[in-house]
Formats: C-alpha cells, sequence, structure tokens
C-alpha cells in the first residue's frame, strides 16, 4: 500500500509559488517554462568502532524556474518560498536564457532548443515502494542497531577496527509546467555498510558487507530483502582468509562475476555508454563522450548474443525508479542492446526531439532544487538467461579463473572503452571448483571485447538489483542514485593484474 | 504552511538560533551562497543558470556522565519561525547520539568576526559581461577553423558565518571560479583542454586559452601509437595537483597511527619524520597563501578523521605536510591529535607544492628532454590499493611525444597505475610552481599552486583507445 505524500511537503506553497512563475515567464515570452520545488532530506550517519563520529541530518529545500525563450535555456533557483521570490527567479531564468541567445548570435549559431512532445499529467501522484520510512525509526534506534552489529564485528577474532555508515534519502518534488503538467512524488532510499578491517604488522585488509544500497524502507535493515544476520556472520572468517591469501598471479583468467561486482561494470561500461547526451557530446568536456555513438544505432555489436540490457525507470525498489521525470515525462522501460546489438539511449525531452525520437523514455533528473535537470541514468541492468543456471554451474564450466564478489575500486576511460575494477573478494576456481581467495587482483578490459567475451550467464535465481548513491555527472556537477540489476556472468579470457607488480613492488 | 520570508541577514540567524538553544553548548554555521554558470557545447551554449542558496546548520552539544554528545541538523531555505524547530532537532539528535569521541571544549572568544552582522556578499551573472562575449568570439573562430569548443565558466560566492555559545563569531567571504575549454577537431579524434581557476573572472583569457588549443590540437595531426610499458613523462602541474589533492585527502592522522593508510609505521604509529622525496619538495597548506586564500578558521558540519564538529572556528595556519622531502605533519583535529601525540594539523582548503629553488618551466623541461611523454590531465582517478595508495586513472585530452627537445606528434591515451608517494620518491625533476586547476577534482579543490614534475618511470598500465 503506498503511503500518502508527507503532509509536510505538501503544505508548502507549490501551486501558488508554481502559477506565479511560470505566468511570469510566459508574460515574458517563453515558448516553455517549467516549475520544480523539492526538499530533499537526508540523513548520514557514521560509526568507528561501535562509536558515532558523525550523524548529520540536512534538508535541502528550494525551487527552480526552467524556460525556453528565444530558444535558449534559461534556469534559476532560490529558496525564499514567496511569490515575490518566484516571479523574481523566473525572471532571473528568462535573463539568463538571453545571454545565451547573446553569446548564441555572436558567434553565428542558429540552434534552437525544441521538446520531444509528452501527453499532459494533470495532478499526478506517485510515491515509491516502501514500508517504514527511515525518518520515522527514531535516531537512537538507527544508531543503536549500527552499534550492536559493529561491536559484534569487533568481537570476532582478528577484527581490529570496524567502520559502520548509513545514508538515508527522502525525496520529495513539485513539477508544474506551462503544458499544464503537474505532478507531486516521494521516494526513499537507504544505503547501509559496515566494513571490518584487520591490521597485522604494518598490512591491513579489510572486508566490506555486500547489502547493495535500495528503494526501500527502514524494514531492509530488519530482514526484508538482505539476510544481514547472515552476511555479518561470515564477515570475519572472509577477512581472515583474505589476510592469509596469497597474491594473484597476473595474467590472463576466465571471470565469473558475482551480481554484487558485475552492477558497477554495467553501470560504467553500459550505463553510462548509452546516455544520448554523452553520444551527442554534451558531456565532452567533462565526464566524457561515448564510443556508443548515434550512427551505430542498431549496428553496434556491443557483446556476445547473450546479452539484454535493458533501461527502466520503474521497476520496484530501484533507485533510479520514479513516476514522472523531471521535464513531466511519464517513466517507461525499454531495450538498450539486444541480442549483443546497441538498439536504445536513455534520453530526454530536447536530446530526443533532435534525433527524431517520438517520445523522450524519461530520463531526466536533478539532483537537488538549485540544479538543472540533465539526462540521467534510468535502472540500467542485464537480464538473466531464461533457464535457471546457477552461479556454481557457471563455475563448473571454468577450469582456470577467478570468482568475483562484491565492488570495491572502478575507472573507466572518457569514452567507456578501457576499464578497471577490483572487488571485495577474489576466488581461484580450480577445474570447475572454488580453491580459496587471492588477493591484490584487479581485472582491466575494453568494453565491447569483455561482453563479446561473455560466453554464459545464471538464471533468475542469482537474478540480483544494486546500484549505488551517487553518480557523478554534468557540470554544475550533479549525483544520482541509479539501479542495476544483474544475474552472475561468465567472462572468458580476461586480463588480470597483480596491483602490487602494478605498484612496483 | 504559509508564506514566510527568510532573514536576510546570517549573522542575525546566528544569534537567533544561539538565543533559542537550551543545550549545554551550541554552534550555528550558516552558508550563503550564490552561483553563475555557463555550460557550452560543440561551440554553443546548452544549460545556464544562477541559483542561490541557504543552508543553516546547527550543532547542539549535550554533557553526560560518560561525555558530550553533539546532534548535528542542517536546513536550507530556514525561515524565521522554522528556526527554533531546526535547534530543537539538534538537541534531539545530541540526546540520541550518544558520547562523541571527538568531544572537545567549544572554541571562545570573538575572532574573524569583521562583517559578522552584514549582509552576504553575491555573485550574478553580471560576472561574465567582458567573458561571454569573449566566448561567442572564441565559438565563431572555432568553427571557421573546423574545430568544436566545449566548456564550463562557474563564479561561485560563499559567505560562511559561525558563532558559538562560547562567544566565537566568525566570518569569510569565499570567492571560487574555475574556467575549462576543451577543443576537438571536427571529427572528435583529437582533443585538447585548459583549465584556468580564478577569484573573479577579470584575469581570464578565452582568446589565449583558445588560441593554446588550437597549438595543441595542430600537434596531434601526427599521430604516433606506443604501447603500454614505463615511460620518462612529464606531469604538468593540472596532473601534479590531482595527485597530490588525493595524497592530502589520504592523510588523516588517526587512520595512519591506526595502521590503516600508506602513512601507518609498521609495527605501530605512524611515517612523521620519514623521508618522501631526495628532492626538496615542500607541501603546504596556508590560508593566506598569495592568489589562493582561503577560510582562515576550521568550519565542520560533520566530524571525521581530520575535522570535529567541535573544533569549528580553530585558527588554520601555513602548514606543511611535507618539508624539503620530509613527511611533516598529518591532518588531524584535536581529538586526534591528541590520539596520536601529533600536533593539532587542520585542514585547509588549499594546496601548494614547491621545489625550492626551481625556477624551470614546462616549457623549459620539454626542451631538455631527449625522449618522453608530454601529459594534458589525469581522469577518473580511483584508489586501488589503500596500503600503497596505488592510485589508477586515465590521461585524458592530449598525451604528446616529445623527442630531442621537441613535441613531434600525439600519443594514444593510457591508463596508469601509480602512488603519488611511491612518485615523491622516484621524481627527479620538479618544476617552478604555478597556479593551476586539477582537472579531476577542481570541483572539490581548485586552490592549488603546483610545480611540473619529471617522473623516470611512470607506469602506463594499458592503451586507452578514447579519443
Amino acid at each position: 500500500m503506498p503511503h500518502p505524500i508527507d503532509p509536510a511537503f505538501t503544505a508548502y506553497p507549490l501551486r501558488r509559488l508554481a502559477d506565479a512563475a511560470l505566468e511570469r515567464a510566459r508574460e515574458l515570452g517563453a515558448a516553455h517554462a517549467d516549475f520544480r520545488l523539492e526538499r530533499i532530506r537526508d540523513a548520514h550517519l557514521r560509526l568507528r568502532d561501535g562509536r558515532t563520529e558523525m550523524s548529520l541530518d540536512a534538508t535541502d529545500v528550494g525551487f527552480a524556474v526552467r524556460v525556453v525563450h528565444e530558444g535558449a535555456w534559461g534556469f534559476a533557483a532560490g529558496v525564499d518560498l514567496t511569490v515575490d521570490a518566484a516571479v523574481r527567479v523566473a525572471e532571473e531564468a528568462v535573463a539568463v536564457a538571453r545571454v545565451s541567445r547573446a553569446v548564441a548570435a555572436a558567434s553565428g549559431s542558429d540552434d534552437r532548443v525544441e521538446l520531444a512532445p509528452e501527453p499532459v499529467h494533470e495532478d499526478a501522484v506517485w510515491v515509491s515502494a516502501y514500508d517504514v520510512n527511515p525518518f520515522e525509526v527514531p535516531e537512537a534506534d538507527r544508531i543503536g542497531l549500527l552499534a550492536q552489529w559493529s561491536r559484534d564485528l569487533l568481537a570476532a577474532d582478528g577484527v581490529d577496527h570496524v567502520d559502520a555508515s548509513l545514508m538515508a534519502v527522502q525525496e520529495n518534488k513539485f513539477y508544474a509546467d506551462t503544458a499544464g503538467t503537474t505532478t507531486t512524488q516521494q521516494r526513499v532510499r537507504l544505503h547501509p555498510q559496515l566494513t571490518a578491517v584487520a591490521v597485522n604488522g604494518g598490512a591491513f585488509e579489510s572486508m566490506r558487507t555486500l547489502a547493495p544500497p535500495v528503494g526501500r524502507g527502514w524494514e531492509y535493515l530488519t530482514g526484508t530483502g538482505w539476510d544481514w544476520k547472515a552476511e555479518l556472520a561470515e564477515i570475519p572468517s572472509l577477512l581472515a582468509e583474505r589476510v592469509a591469501a596469497p597474491s594473484v598471479e597476473a595474467g590472463t583468467y576466465d571471470l565469473v562475476i558475482d551480481p554484487g561486482n558485475l552492477w558497477l561494470t554495467i553501470h560504467e561500461s553500459i550505463g553510462h555508454a548509452t546516455e544520448l547526451d554523452r553520444a551527442l557530446g554534451y558531456e565532452a568536456a567533462y565526464a566524457g563522450t561515448s564510443f556508443a555513438t548515434f550512427d551505430k544505432l542498431g549496428s553496434l555489436k556491443y557483446g556476445s548474443e547473450i546479452m539484454h540490457v535493458t533501461g527502466d525507470r520503474t521497476a520496484e525498489h530501484g533507485l533510479a525508479t520514479i513516476g514522472y521525470d523531471d521535464e513531466g515525462v511519464a517513466t517507461q522501460s525499454w531495450d538498450l542492446v539486444k541480442d549483443g546489438v546497441l538498439v536504445g539511449y536513455q534520453t530526454d525531452r530536447n536530446m530526443a526531439r533532435m534525433q527524431g525520437f517520438e517520445r523522450s523514455n524519461g530520463c531526466a533528473f536533478a539532483d537537488s532544487p538549485s540544479h538543472v535537470p540533465v539526462q540521467r541514468m534510468a535502472n540500467v541492468s542485464l537480464r538473466p538467461a531464461a533457464e535457471d543456471r546457477s552461479t556454481a554451474d557457471l563455475i563448473g564450466g571454468v577450469e582456470r579463473g577467478l570468482y568475483i564478489v562484491g565492488d570495491k575500486s572502478w575507472s573507466i576511460d572518457m569514452q567507456r572503452y578501457n576499464f578497471q575494477f577490483t572487488g571485495q573478494r577474489a576466488y581461484r576456481i580450480e577445474n570447475g571448483r572454488l580453491a580459496g581467495q587471492v588477493k591484490d587482483f584487479a581485472y582491466q578490459a575494453t568494453t565491447t571485447d569483455f561482453w563479446g567475451s561473455m560466453e554464459a550467464l545464471g538464471g533468475p535465481s542469482t537474478y540480483r538489483f544494486g546500484g549505488a548513491f551517487n553518480c557523478g555527472k554534468a557540470q554544475p556537477g550533479q549525483v544520482a542514485a541509479v539501479g542495476h540489476g544483474c544475474p552472475s556472468a561468465m567472462f572468458r579470457g580476461v586480463r588480470v593484474l597483480n596491483t602490487v607488480q602494478e605498484a612496483g613492488r | 504552511m504559509t508564506e514566510a520570508k527568510t532573514v536576510t541577514r546570517p549573522g542575525e540567524i546566528v544569534e537567533r538560533a544561539l538565543g533559542l538553544s537550551r543545550a549545554d553548548g551550541c554552534v550555528v554555521i550558516v552558508r550563503e551562497s550564490t552561483t553563475a554558470n555557463l555550460r557550452w557545447a560543440g561551440n554553443a551554449l546548452t544549460t545556464n543558470g544562477l541559483t542561490r542558496g541557504r543552508q543553516v546548520t546547527v550543532i547542539a552539544t549535550v554533557d553526560g556522565t560518560e561525555g558530550t554528545a553533539a546532534g548535528v541538523v542542517s536546513r536550507s531555505g530556514v525561515t524565521v519561525d522554522g528556526l527554533e524547530d531546526l535547534v530543537r532537532a539538534a538537541e534531539r539528535a545530541a540526546r540520541d547520539a550518544g558520547p562523541a569521541e571527538d568531544a572537545n571544549p567549544l572554541v571562545g572568544g570573538t575572532r574573524f568576526g569583521a562583517g559578522f552582522d552584514d549582509a552576504p556578499a553575491h555573485t550574478s551573472i553580471e560576472v561574465f559581461r567582458a567573458f561571454a562575449p569573449a566566448l561567442g568570439e572564441a565559438f565563431a573562430r572555432a568553427r571557421s577553423g573546423g574545430r568544436k569548443l566545449y566548456g564550463f565558466a562557474q563564479h561561485e560566492m560563499t559567505s560562511t558565518y559561525v558563532g558559538n555559545s562560547a562567544g566565537l563569531r566568525a566570518r569569510h567571504d569565499q570567492p571560487t571560479g574555475t574556467f575549462e575549454l576543451n577543443a576537438k577537431s571536427a571529427d572528435m579524434s583529437r582533443s585538447a583542454w585548459a583549465g584556468v581557476a580564478t577569484r573573479d573572472f577579470t584575469d581570464v583569457d578565452v582568446a589565449a586559452a583558445e588560441a593554446e588549443l588550437e597549438q595543441r590540437v595542430g600537434w596531434a595531426a601526427r599521430q604516433v601509437d606506443l604501447p603500454a610499458g614505463r615511460y620518462e613523462t612529464l606531469l604538468p602541474p593540472s596532473a601534479v595537483a590531482d595527485l597530490m589533492i588525493y595524497l592530502a585527502w589520504s592523510a588523516g592522522a588517526r587512520d595512519a597511527h591506526e595502521g590503516r593508510t600508506v602513512f601507518g609505521k609498521p609495527g605501530g604509529g605512524t611515517r612523521v619524520g620519514e623521508k618522501l622525496s631526495t628532492l626538496p619538495l615542500t607541501l603546504l597548506g596556508d590560508p593566506a597563501y598569495p592568489g589562493l586564500a582561503c577560510a582562515p578558521f576550521s568550519t565542520a558540519v560533520a566530524s571525521g578523521d581530520a575535522s570535529s564538529v567541535f573544533d569549528n572556528g580553530l585558527p588554520l595556519e601555513a602548514t606543511s605536510w611535507i618539508a624539503d622531502g620530509v613527511l611533516s605533519a598529518l591532518p588531524a583535529n584535536r581529538f586526534a591529535a591528541n590520539l596520536t601525540g601529533l600536533p593539532v594539523a587542520p585542514e585547509v582548503d588549499n594546496l601548494v607544492l614547491k621545489n625550492t629553488g626551481a625556477d624551470r618551466s614546462l616549457a623549459d623541461m620539454v626542451a631538455s628532454t631527449k625522449r618522453g611523454l608530454l601529459l594534458t590531465c589525469l581522469w577518473y582517478i580511483r584508489e586501488v590499493d589503500p596500503q600503497t595508495l596505488l592510485l589508477t586513472g586515465l590521461t585524458r585530452d592530449g598525451v604528446y611525444l616529445v623527442e630531442d627537445g621537441e613535441v613531434v606528434g600525439a600519443v594514444n591515451n593510457y591508463r596508469f597505475n601509480e602512488s603519488p608517494v611511491d612518485l615523491l620518491g622516484r621524481v627527479t625533476e620538479a618544476g617552478r610552481t604555478e597556479r593551476t586547476m586539477p582537472r579531476e577534482w577542481g570541483d572539490y579543490f581548485s586552490r592549488a599552486a603546483m610545480p611540473p614534475l619529471r617522473v623516470p618511470d611512470f607506469n602506463m598500465s594499458s592503451v586507452s583507445q578514447a579519443s
């Protein structure tokens, strides 16, 4: 049963400010104007060895007006929730558009902003799926649970330190535009993490929980969607095994990659590469472009034929899930890679129109009331095999390889070719069986080579939905929560580095 | 909820919130900021904006039998009517939090209080009055020259007001400006980048930056493919800044003391006092450094390895993290300093690397290079192994081959794996320090001055096809 929109949010003068701003933008000649009032509550809790190091509860409230005026974008934002301020911010947005138009004129450009059409959604309301709002749980209880888990870990042999953290977000958005769409939305997300550290004679190793961030409520910490008890119980022995593990031998290995690691490879090498703004060059100076350029739509061989990747803004509990995006577009799901071929992009309304799409697929998002919506990532997910093949089945098909679990370090180039990832743990695979952990490993590959080497997928029982709270993009910099689901998968012949050797030791 | 205007003078917000406090101690931080930005792609402006924001943070401290607790609540757009609710929320959070390890007496006395009762400083789109037309002209030149320009210019003014129940009153106005220009050939196969950090945009020369990039895109007319390997490499100040910033961020005293970072000494304690470089390199933070001036007092809305909410208002002074090649200090709040036996050394919002007596420019260093690589900048830097502080990342927007003192062409991009700590021990030359814009971390940390470095064996781990 969905929760009602928080009455403290609906008590803001949402429509009054929107009406004033949109009316003023119209008077000044804007062809399109939209108004967004947001409240984002963001709680960060961090414990060190069971004691609270940081507890910060931050709430950001403000509003923004975006206009298309004489074919140019203009944007302004403010925090005073008054009609006068709303009118002034609308005027500032138009003034910014005029600066843009003047610069365009000086450069001889006649490019004009146009938006793909979208049906009007009047008075639409959407609330994400959760049981218990984490902000309704007393802070003492939140701290108490993490402190207890920390103490339990610290009591185990070989654990010298424990870091625990919890991020909780409640995001409320009200949107209105000159076409008549108005949406009011609310979503909740959580990211708990615990890391155990062993320090031994000048060396140290760590082991972190694999529980992913989720679009769920406090119930996630009490047994719904993750077995915390089981995971925390095995952390000390996993850490001890890691401390005693041999250093990996650098070379070429077959890899079986667990969803807790593969989600991040998907994020970097598929999620960002299929963003239309990057493919068109709009992130070129900062986040970068994409090898998956628009001229390759429908023809680029992205990976092996078993590769099927979807973009989805509607999946239950997804971190990028929402009912309507920040341009009033009803969210959807669609294919990005089908049978190993690039077949789709993530779009906003302007770029959809520019490239001849009938409609945006709802990927405009701003991370705060003071930021302009940019094209951001949907939940981008690798679909599992139809038959229910287990991770053990995949491991059984490998003679010499590594099984990699959990994410750690990540990096990819600005066109999304060359990447390097590490993980929480890696196990040697010998003749189809696990043969203990190794350490100091990283895998390095080029996107299409890597996905082209994907030989087998796990089935639905191996599928897991993870993601991140902190995907960075755009200037000024914005962060977005993004979800990624995937099964376990097996890759042939991937380069594995020894990171101690990479450090020249 | 009815409409309510926010209070216009942040100093008044601080006083009102302190007056509402019922806790044993209270700190109030108000940050008022305005930003103006222009963004462009393919020789045309895209998303541009003007924003203003205000964040009010209340830190309540509550004494108990087991120690003092702190609760931190932060809100934007706070009205006068909302202040009491904010203060009470912080007090509830303090009661819920339990004793804070980093508890210390609040920093007392009225210091840095000039202008505390005055209105905050602002910026506006007017900061681009001369810059914007120059940008339009650069677009026109690039278009006629078959190049595309991409980039971003932002000016931010943040006024910070801090007051506490022990009598502290502090105010600081911080202007921060950045300009990044990226030029590409029409087919996007050649790319060059320049970045500038500025306080007010009066010193930004768009035409000069565009001309430099035209030259660099021209250098790339000859492409040379080179494999992965260890190369003599000239790192420009921007790349050095990105590596040194990460080093500084990883240098917290407490983590080092616990043996959890590269700065921990095997067997216990820290590596303070250990020689890291044979060159007389000094890495320092100095709030009064010319051109890089920053807040002269600590401000923290959260406690961490090097910061503490109890240390708000602590004076900042010039601090050498490395002096003449020797690790000389690690960032430490008062609690960490007490724990580790190291001096209190709060973080400073600028970073300077100097090679005492060096006066050679990057161009001079190119001229004396027999064969090596000249980078433009580094990108997507992430930590691979905290034990060695091994970082990975990529070159971007121009790697050039230098032969017999001349740039002879552009080389493919690379992924590197390198530790900045290890690298300091292998550097054979460091040139003249100059103000620079860190490409990777400039969003968070733009006040840096660095020299170019010569590294005899920089580890290019693999080739990146990206252009």
